[in-house]
């Protein structure tokens, strides 16, 4: 095994490389000072970079561009990912608010839950959360041409989950259920003006935005999903037949315009 | 349903000079023109008309003359004309009355009643032709003191300085997305500022490829929608703007109608075509002060702490406390809009109800930041009426660093303030995205235009510094004792932190 102490951090230990892979222990670190160095290694063309001890620190993937895995072991802090472009995190534990945000390319997976406004602005890339999340997931999430972005959820979601949404594909599979899955956020999909939400489990007419709609997902649409589901269970476990047999809602904006005849021209 | 509603101009036309060329029929995109070739005569309709001048100013023979409708409503100092014929309106639509520029009600112009000093006999003044005058103003966070370090002629800054933009005249172009105005107004205002050492805004709109070219004088916008930021976006800028708020239409989002949303915004936006694109009134990841401090992280963050960050907000009524927070959370710029500033749509009833005059709002902002000691933390923009040089040196010996201006940036390049441009139709070739009207803005021409507008203002300001016997801008700011008001109470004059003139 070859480790060398690197030039990046003057306390011993903090990062190292190991058989070239870059280690660095996020105790006590700045933001800024361990976001440097994770930046620095991506720089140099490090293809995999850990994390040990990661207590909050914020923006974590930020200004990176380029394919490096980022594994973190512990509670990454809000705005994992935020404007990322090409890396792929994959976090041991639970994640906080604003996961992805406005995130470019790149793959997010979280062995746990995440907070607020997962997925927020989200135009390209896809987000695997192992279990439930917060307010205001996918909001305003776009797509665009080649871009188009992917959340899978495993469990809940809070209310206004797709507020706004104007594009992407978002999947709630609201596993760890008993029974007959029925969801309880409300307000889903208020605002929605393009995208797809799939949901696994049971909505009722009054938890959705106005400008939502929601119908049964026949099996082509279950194709569309198929591959991601699959790729959920590749991280999580589970079996995606399993998952995929039950019934899927699809909920669609009723219209591109939602506001077209608002005004007096 | 039969329309209540009176044409707003009358088109007179001078039949014995008409030549019958038909240049007014091609130009109105509003279709107010026709000719008639049985009667060999040239028509209009007026009730179409909105009062562009596009055609009276192009008509060859001078045959036109374009006239605010003189019919009067039964006098009434409520029930106005205006109001009467909004109701019209809002009857036979049912829609919420929209415009576009800004707030066109006779709310005070603080300009107007705040008059410049200059020297006499004492503190002689200075002939900026002959003398050397600076105008260049760095904005961003200015440390709190300067370390240096060496000895003799080695000497060197210790303090590490944040980024700063280098502005050669304290004057830049506001935010105006692409999408609001055409390709050709984005690039006339990116040449301009590239040629005059200053910064456009891209406004919400994301910013066209063939625009990166001028990122150096580019301050890139990140707004609630997010359109078009990626990170060559944020790589590209010079600066970034974080918008909150805009005088226009203060606390609510905005929305660009599928209709406009063409091939070319649709990949600048990064939206599909013909959607709507919405911007949600707050930024869903702003909820408080510590929630700005994160996005103004982010991007530093995203963009390796190598950008100052701006943060616009509309003048409200508590401008001075969210300023305050805005630098505690790490603004770098804070930009202040007033209730004059522009848009290229906003319900009516907001434009003209909502907000405060930039004049107030920057006098409350930088008291406020000097009695919390944290004014050199961040440069104060603002925006929102500037209307002449003398606006401008005003607006800094309130206290601003530099000023963003728009609609007399879109007068520069033609626009006659008709209120039209939601409608996409401009006749001028600035707000809007048919290629027709938009190639009669050449942005060689609408670039030269602004240079000379920012040449001429800039003269005019050394004019007024020299007056008053300073040759550098950075003298002047916030220095109020320059100033005096006119016909103002002594509640105005006390916001203003002005004398009264002859006191
Ligand atoms: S532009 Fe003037 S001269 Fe030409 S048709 Fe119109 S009114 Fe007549
Ligand atoms: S930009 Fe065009 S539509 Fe808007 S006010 Fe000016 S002339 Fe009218």
């Amino acid at each position: 095994m070859k480790i060398e102490v690197d030039h990046h951090s003057g306390l011993p230990g903090v990062f190292v490389r190991v058989d070239g892979k870059v280690r660095i222990n996020a105790r006590q670190l700045h933001y800024r000072e361990l976001n440097n160095m994770i930046k620095g290694a991506a720089a140099e063309g490090a293809e995999e970079i850990v994390v040990d001890n990661v207590y909050g620190q914020r923006y974590i993937g930020s200004g990176i561009r380029r394919a490096v895995n980022i594994t973190v072991h512990g509670v990454p802090g809000n705005d994992l990912g935020a404007f990322m472009d090409g890396p792929r995190i994959t976090v041991d534990r639970n994640a906080q608010d604003g996961v992805g945000n406005t995130m470019n390319s790149g793959v997010i997976v979280v062995h746990g839950r995440a907070g607020d406004i997962v997925a927020m602005g989200m135009r390209g890339g896809r987000i695997f959360i192992r279990e439930g999340v917060g307010y205001r997931a996918a909001i305003h999430m776009k797509e665009y041409r080649k871009f188009r972005p992917v959340l899978v959820i495993g469990g809940e979601t809070q209310d206004f989950l797709g507020e706004y949404m104007a594009g992407g594909l978002v999947i709630v599979l609201g596993l760890g259920k008993k029974g007959k899955a029925s969801f309880a956020a409300r307000h889903i999909g208020t605002g929605m003006h393009g995208g797809l939400i799939f949901m696994r489990g049971m909505v009722e007419e009054h938890q959705l935005g106005k400008e939502a709609a929601a119908v049964q997902a026949s099996d082509e649409d279950k194709e569309l999903i198929r591959p991601f589901v699959e790729e959920y269970a590749g991280y999580f476990g589970g079996d995606p037949r399993e998952i995929m047999r039950s019934g899927f809602l699809k909920l669609f904006a009723k219209s591109h315009r939602p506001f077209g005849g608002l005004y007096a021209y | 349903m039969k329309s209540y509603i009176l044409p707003q101009y009358l088109v007179e036309r001078d039949d014995y000079r008409c030549i019958r060329c038909e240049v007014c029929v091609r130009q109105c995109a509003f279709d107010v023109h026709w000719y008639d070739e049985e009667e060999d005569a040239v028509f209009a309709d007026e009730s179409k008309c909105v009062g562009c001048l596009r055609c009276a100013t192009l008509c060859p023979t001078n045959a036109l003359v374009v006239r605010h409708n003189p019919t009067e409503h039964p006098p009434n100092a409520n029930w106005t004309r205006d109001v009467l014929q909004n109701i019209y309106k809002q009857a036979e639509t049912g829609g919420v009355l929209l415009t576009g520029m800004g707030c066109d009600r006779d709310y005070p112009i603080y300009w107007d009643r705040i008059v410049l000093d200059a020297s006499q006999v004492t503190n002689p003044s200075i002939d900026p032709l002959r003398e050397p005058m600076e105008l260049r103003t760095y904005l961003g966070a200015k440390p709190d003191a300067l370390q240096v370090e060496g000895k003799g002629k080695k000497v060197s800054l210790r303090t590490r300085i944040t980024p700063q933009l280098r502005l050669e005249t304290p004057i830049m172009f506001s935010a105006i997305s692409y999408g609001a105005i055409s390709f050709n107004a984005c690039e006339s205002l990116a040449r301009a500022a590239a040629e005059m050492g200053t910064y456009y805004n891209t406004g919400e709109g994301g910013l066209h490829r063939d625009l990166y070219k001028y990122g150096d004088h580019t301050i890139c916008q990140v707004a609630s929608g997010r359109f078009g930021v990626h990170a060559d976006y944020l790589e590209v800028a010079a600066a970034l703007e974080i918008k909150i708020g805009q005088g226009a239409k203060p606390g609510i989002g905005g929305h660009l109608p599928g209709e406009k949303v063409s091939a070319e915004i649709s990949r600048t936006r990064m939206i599909p075509k013909g959607t709507d694109a919405l911007s949600p009134a707050p930024h869903h990841d702003i909820y408080s002060i510590e929630d700005l401090a994160q996005l103004i992280y982010a991007l530093k963050e995203a963009t390796h702490w190598k950008k100052p960050v701006s943060v616009k907000i509309a003048a409200v009524h508590n401008s001075a406390a969210i300023a305050s927070g805005m630098v505690r959370a790490g603004a770098d710029i804070i930009a202040l809009d007033g209730i004059r500033g522009g848009t290229g749509a906003a319900p009516t009833m907001i434009r003209d109800n909502v907000g405060i005059p930039i004049e107030l709002a920057l006098a409350a902002v930088d008291d406020r930041l000097r009695q919390e000691g944290i004014r050199n933390r961040a440069s104060i923009v603002v925006a929102g009426g500037i209307r002449s040089s003398a606006d401008v040196i005003k607006a800094i010996a309130l206290g601003a660093d530099a000023v963003y201006i728009g609609t007399a940036a879109l007068v520069a390049m033609g626009c006659h303030v008709c209120q039209k441009c939601y409608t996409g139709k401009c006749n001028w070739g600035i707000a809007t995205q048919d290629p027709y009207l938009s190639k009669r803005l050449n942005p060689e021409v609408g670039a030269r235009r602004l240079v000379n507008l920012l040449t001429a203002w800039s003269h005019e300001i050394m004019e007024m510094l020299g007056g008053m016997g300073i040759n550098a801008v950075e003298s002047l700011r916030g220095n109020r004792l320059r100033l005096r008001g006119v016909g103002l109470s002594q509640e105005e004059l006390d916001i203003l932190g002005i004398k009264h003139a002859g006191a």
